[in-house]
């Protein structure tokens, strides 16, 4: 199996720590040979750096991208946008010697290179293609059964060049990884639609990117999930926080619990919510958390 | 649009003359739904060199990439979005809220840093105070900010078009 070194970017680790946690369990329990990428920066941003700036978005994800370098280790990233920058400048900077040199000669300046050694993965990528869903589906020592609303997230998947994926209208990856757990993953309209997170419309047009997500909201609740399943902290955050903040606008009465995949497969390891942090979300439902407890 | 721009374009390899209106990149918008994002428009304004970089629609975009998946002409629109933000900001067009991440990123290495709140949260799960990044690196923060600097970033946030 592959080496990995973990990438935790901004979100996971500061706002989200459960799904920091509940990563090491995960990752742990399957027996992968990974560890933390100490002295880590922001990806950066697709957002607003790469909007901001090509140049520094690219020296800063190399930088990253070096940092595994060094260790002879490919990174393993458990957020989409992470994911999405990374492996974007990865690829530019592999494609392109003139690009490569801007880049290093900045990167000079502190002792760094980018050589174009490693891949960059997705930890729902990397856990469909090693292990696998079947050989996980194994190791599940507590099957769940629940009703699970899946979002994908663009970035896993688009843009489709320098991804390795099944399909980009109706990928089903992400579908057989929650279904390895014994949880059912319940079709919904517009299933691939954006959070409305990304591309910096969540800090800079707050309340039209929470209507962009209180209208896949209003569509999974329809569906009667028990809980919705993203890969992306940032997808999360804009799920879990934002149905507090419609709530409080709109005067809907949202209670979904959000959980990142490897909270999901945290629980049917047994994990209990509060070793994997659920219970630390902004949306709290008790009667998902007592499930266990 | 002016030279400057067709040049950035053109650099991406990414051709807005190719466009024949069909409309799909808007009809597959979810901004469009939602804002009056309108990305057919958009690249037409692009491909007639008419373009205001003051306009808020370039920031509507979520970049979600499903119109560049569907264009039936393989233009690279939410890319060319991106380049075309970067000309905007160039000239000093940068929401304040922009602005303030960018800064987090200057002073903190993190866009989202961490608070008193989160490191609670660390602590009941059993994790480190802080996590092992540049957040308790200073070496690494210091790193991060050499390359910020050498890049002109400090410089490009802090230009402003209404000064
Ligand atoms: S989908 Fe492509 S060709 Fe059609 S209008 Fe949009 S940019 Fe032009
Ligand atoms: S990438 Fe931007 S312009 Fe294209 S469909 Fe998505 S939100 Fe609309």
């Amino acid at each position: 199996m592959t080496k990995m070194a973990l990438f935790l970017g901004c979100i996971v680790p500061n706002r989200y720590p459960g799904i920091e946690k509940a990563t090491d369990l995960c990752l742990e329990r399957l027996g992968i040979d990974c560890i933390e990428l100490e002295d880590a920066s922001c990806c950066p941003a697709p957002g607003v750096f790469r909007s901001f700036d090509k140049a520094t978005w690219l020296t800063i994800a190399a930088r990253n991208i070096s940092l595994a370098e060094k260790l002879d280790r490919d990174i393993l990233t458990i957020c989409n946008g992470c994911y999405g920058s990374l492996n974007e400048a990865n690829a530019q900077l592999k494609e392109q010697p003139q690009l490569r040199k801007k880049v290093n000669e900045h990167l000079r300046k502190i002792g760094f290179e980018f050589r174009g050694q490693i891949r960059i993965r997705h930890i729902i990528e990397f856990l469909s293609e090693e292990p696998g869903p079947e050989q996980i589906r194994e190791m599940v020592t507590n099957p769940l059964s629940l009703r699970v609303a899946v979002h994908y997230g663009c970035h896993m998947i688009k843009p489709s060049e320098h991804r390795i994926i099944d399909s980009v209208e109706r990928p089903h990856f992400f579908d057989e990884l929650v279904e390895a757990t014994g949880a059912e993953s319940v079709d919904y309209a517009d299933k691939n639609e954006c959070c409305g997170a990304g591309g910096g419309v969540r800090s800079g047009l707050h309340e039209k990117s929470l209507e962009m997500a209180g209208y896949k909201l209003s569509i999974i609740d329809e569906a009667g999930i028990d809980c919705i399943v993203d890969a992306c902290p940032f997808c999360h955050m804009q799920f879990d926080s934002g149905q507090a903040e419609l709530n409080d606008l709109k005067g809907t009465e949202y209670r979904i619990p959000v959980l990142h995949y490897t909270q999901l497969l945290g629980l049917a390891f047994g994990y209990t919510p509060q070793d994997l942090g659920i219970d630390l979300n902004i949306t709290v439902d008790e009667n998902l958390t007592h499930l266990w407890s | 649009m002016d030279s400057e721009l067709e040049e950035i374009l053109k650099n991406e390899n990414i051709d807005v003359l190719k466009c024949m209106q069909c409309g799909v990149c808007s009809a597959s918008c979810p901004s469009g739904r939602h804002m009056t994002l309108n990305v057919r428009k958009l690249v037409r304004r692009a491909s007639n060199k008419e373009f205001d970089f003051d306009e808020d629609d370039l920031w509507m975009c979520t970049t979600c990439y499903t119109c560049q998946e569907r264009c039936p002409r393989k233009i690279r629109i939410a890319d060319a979005i991106l380049a075309i933000r970067s000309k905007a900001v160039s000239e000093g067009f940068i929401k304040s809220q922009h602005r303030d991440v960018a800064r987090m990123l200057i002073e903190t290495g993190h866009a989202v840093p961490i608070n008193q709140e989160n490191i609670d949260k660390r602590e009941k799960l059993g994790l480190g105070r802080l996590p092992a990044t540049v957040a308790s690196r200073d070496q690494a923060l210091d790193d991060v900010k050499k390359l910020l600097v050498s890049c002109g970033f400090d410089m490009l946030v802090e230009n402003d078009s209404n000064e």
